[in-house]
């Protein structure tokens, strides 16, 4: 058998990625005309939107890599036979990362306090609550952690990438295969402390929750976490199903479909749980402070997305992914990742807009266009990736273990 | 239950015993079941038997729990004793989930083990036949079932000749009965039975 070992971006996919990278702009252009420069109402919908998509699709990006990570260390076979598809997601963060590094400084370094209250000095230093917390929100400690954060993403990554690129020169002894191991094992474990550090406590709390700045939620990092993991195992399944049907990835079958959509279940009802654990102690317990989160989310204008949402998340995956035979139906693999990647969008949505523009949901074609734009950038970088380095492993100690997977 | 006449061979190697799966499927003899020490991956495939419906029963019995769940809480907090705690509703949905979710679990769990073990046929001081006692220790243990079209002889070769050990005819019980593994040696009367 021959394998097609190089992936030949076909035309379709550079003009669909170049097209929606193109919608993003325009866009950007038309928001920034309508809503850049208007009133605190607009500017929040401007920023927000920005802010939205650009940490949505990075967390979503970088979860992917958490993905590669935690299954090198748990010396996991079956991801073996399609990593390189997994990696290629993987190095759109150090892009998607560029583009909210630039959204995060100018919304800090504008004083955009539509978007961040604790930017503005005078309205801290009047309240208690922010007071008490200015030592941790603030532009200097904010920005250190978010360029901190961005740049350590992108270099481990690219660690674990290249780590991974050097075996395809030939094929490796047990001695080099060892050493493979303990390397990729020493780099995987940094990425994933970092990953600790960042996406499942610091980061979260910084970007997303100090939007409402006197509210705060000890799950929250992880709500977020568990949002972007299902998410990125949904983008890494349709990349998979994509090549399948272009005819790469010969090796990769239904028992690794199976495999991913069983992820895709689990880490949804692990996302649920975080959702209900936030939900029902807030609820039970009835203070104001903490309640005043939920009154724009489940009772006021936006409660309509905010069950949509657990519909979405919950609800599909649940009843739809229960069967084996649909977890290992490429059909409903496809479907169910593009729900749920839409879905989880439609949650970060509340999380950023709940709590700027409380009042009315200004949901329109600038959220799509610019969600859009970012997808085109994923599809982009994805193909391009992919398309440099062979789309094999061939030369993983696992490859085998990958090949005769049986679920 | 029946007594039924069966032909025994043991294997000590995974491979052999696929290709004598294979073997025996495609000569068209009826393959009662095989027993084997440890789980092997892909055997049921090989054996062609059907997908399991455990999860199936399990979805039932867990829904069952779900809706026992729901419906208890909701009969004494709402209709029988209303009660005002901290000025909830009294159908406080969110509250009962952790209690919906358990019995849930609990429902599903009981019972798809008790599922497990009717269809196994185990349980508490009953008893079933065992076709070799080294199908749990050390061999893999294929047992062919004879019908009145079987040739004996014949398909005692063929199993050896498929990499089969100990090839051997056994009358035995196929369903379980009661008794206990100690006391009750002789459950029925026939000269030809060979007990484990």
């Amino acid at each position: 058998m021959s394998l097609k070992e190089r992936f030949e971006i076909p035309s379709g996919f550079r003009m669909w990625s170049l097209g929606l990278i193109g919608v993003g702009v325009l866009s950007l252009i038309i928001g920034y005309i309508l809503y850049g420069t208007g009133d605190d109402a607009h500017q929040a919908r401007f920023w927000g939107v920005l802010l939205h998509n650009s940490i949505y699709f990075l967390l979503v990006t970088n979860a992917v890599m958490f993905f590669f990570c935690a299954t090198t260390l748990a010396l996991a076979g079956f991801q073996v036979s399609f990593k390189r598809v997994t990696e290629a997601i993987s190095a759109c963060v150090p892009v998607i990362g560029g583009i909210t590094f630039v959204v995060l400084l100018f919304i800090i370094f504008g004083h955009k306090q539509m978007v961040y209250e604790w930017l503005d000095k005078g309205k801290v230093s009047r309240d208690a609550a922010l007071t008490g917390k200015s030592g941790f929100l603030n532009p200097g400690f904010f920005m250190t952690w978010t360029v901190l954060a961005i740049g350590l993403w992108s270099i481990l990554g690219y660690k674990m990438r290249s780590l991974s690129r050097k075996t395809d020169d030939h094929p490796l002894s047990v001695e080099e295969g060892k050493k493979f191991m303990f390397k990729n094992t020493v780099w995987a474990s940094l990425f994933i402390i970092w990953y600790a550090l960042t996406v499942a406590a610091v980061i979260p709390w910084l970007w997303l929750m100090s939007i409402s700045a006197h509210w705060y939620s000890t799950l929250y990092s992880w709500y977020i976490f568990a949002s972007t993991f299902v998410a990125g195992i949904a983008l890494i399944s349709i990349f998979v199903v994509y090549m399948k049907n272009q005819g790469y990835l010969e090796y990769t079958n239904k028992e690794h479909l199976h495999d991913l959509g069983k992820f895709q279940f689990a880490f949804s009802i692990f996302w649920t749980y975080l959702w209900f654990a936030q939900f029902m102690l807030i609820w039970y317990a009835n203070i104001s402070e903490e309640t005043i989160y939920y009154k724009a989310r489940a009772e006021g204008a936006y409660s309509g997305i905010f069950y949509l949402n657990l519909v979405i998340n919950f609800l599909a995956p649940i009843l739809i992914y229960m069967s084996t035979p649909s977890k290992r139906n490429y059909a409903v693999v496809t479907f169910m990742s593009v729900a749920l990647l839409f879905g989880h969008w439609l949650d970060f949505y509340q999380i950023v807009f709940a709590g700027m523009l409380p009042d009315h949901v200004s949901m329109g074609l600038f959220d799509f266009g610019i969600a859009a734009g970012f997808v085109g950038v994923i599809i982009y970088q994805t193909g391009r990736v992919f398309s440099k380095f062979p789309t094999l492993a061939k030369n993983h100690p696992f490859f085998k273990e990958s090949i005769i997977h049986y679920t | 239950m029946a007594i039924k006449r069966f032909v025994v061979g043991s294997f000590e190697e995974e491979p052999v015993l696929f290709r004598a799966v294979k073997k025996v499927r495609t000569a068209g003899y009826k393959l009662y079941d095989v027993f084997t020490p440890m789980p092997i991956h892909g055997l049921d495939k090989a054996m062609g038997l059907r997908e399991t419906s455990i999860p199936t029963a399990g979805f039932i019995y867990g829904i069952t729990g779900t809706t026992t769940a729901l419906c208890g809480i909701s009969y004494t907090l709402v209709y029988d004793w209303p009660l005002n705690i901290g000025g909830k509703p009294h159908f406080a949905l969110p509250a009962w989930i952790p209690i919906m979710f358990e019995l849930t679990v609990l429902f599903s769990a009981v019972g798809m083990v008790m599922t497990f073990c009717y269809l196994c046929q185990m349980a508490p001081f009953v008893r079933k036949h065992h076709f070799s006692p080294r199908s749990t220790d050390d061999r893999m243990v294929m047992v062919i079932e004879c019908t009145e079209k079987t040739n004996e002889e014949e398909l005692k070769t063929f199993l050896s000749q498929t990499g089969a050990e100990d090839v051997h005819v056994q009358n035995a019980e196929t369903g379980w009965w009661l008794g206990s593994y100690s006391k009750n040696k002789k459950p029925f009367e026939n000269p030809n039975t060979i007990l484990a």
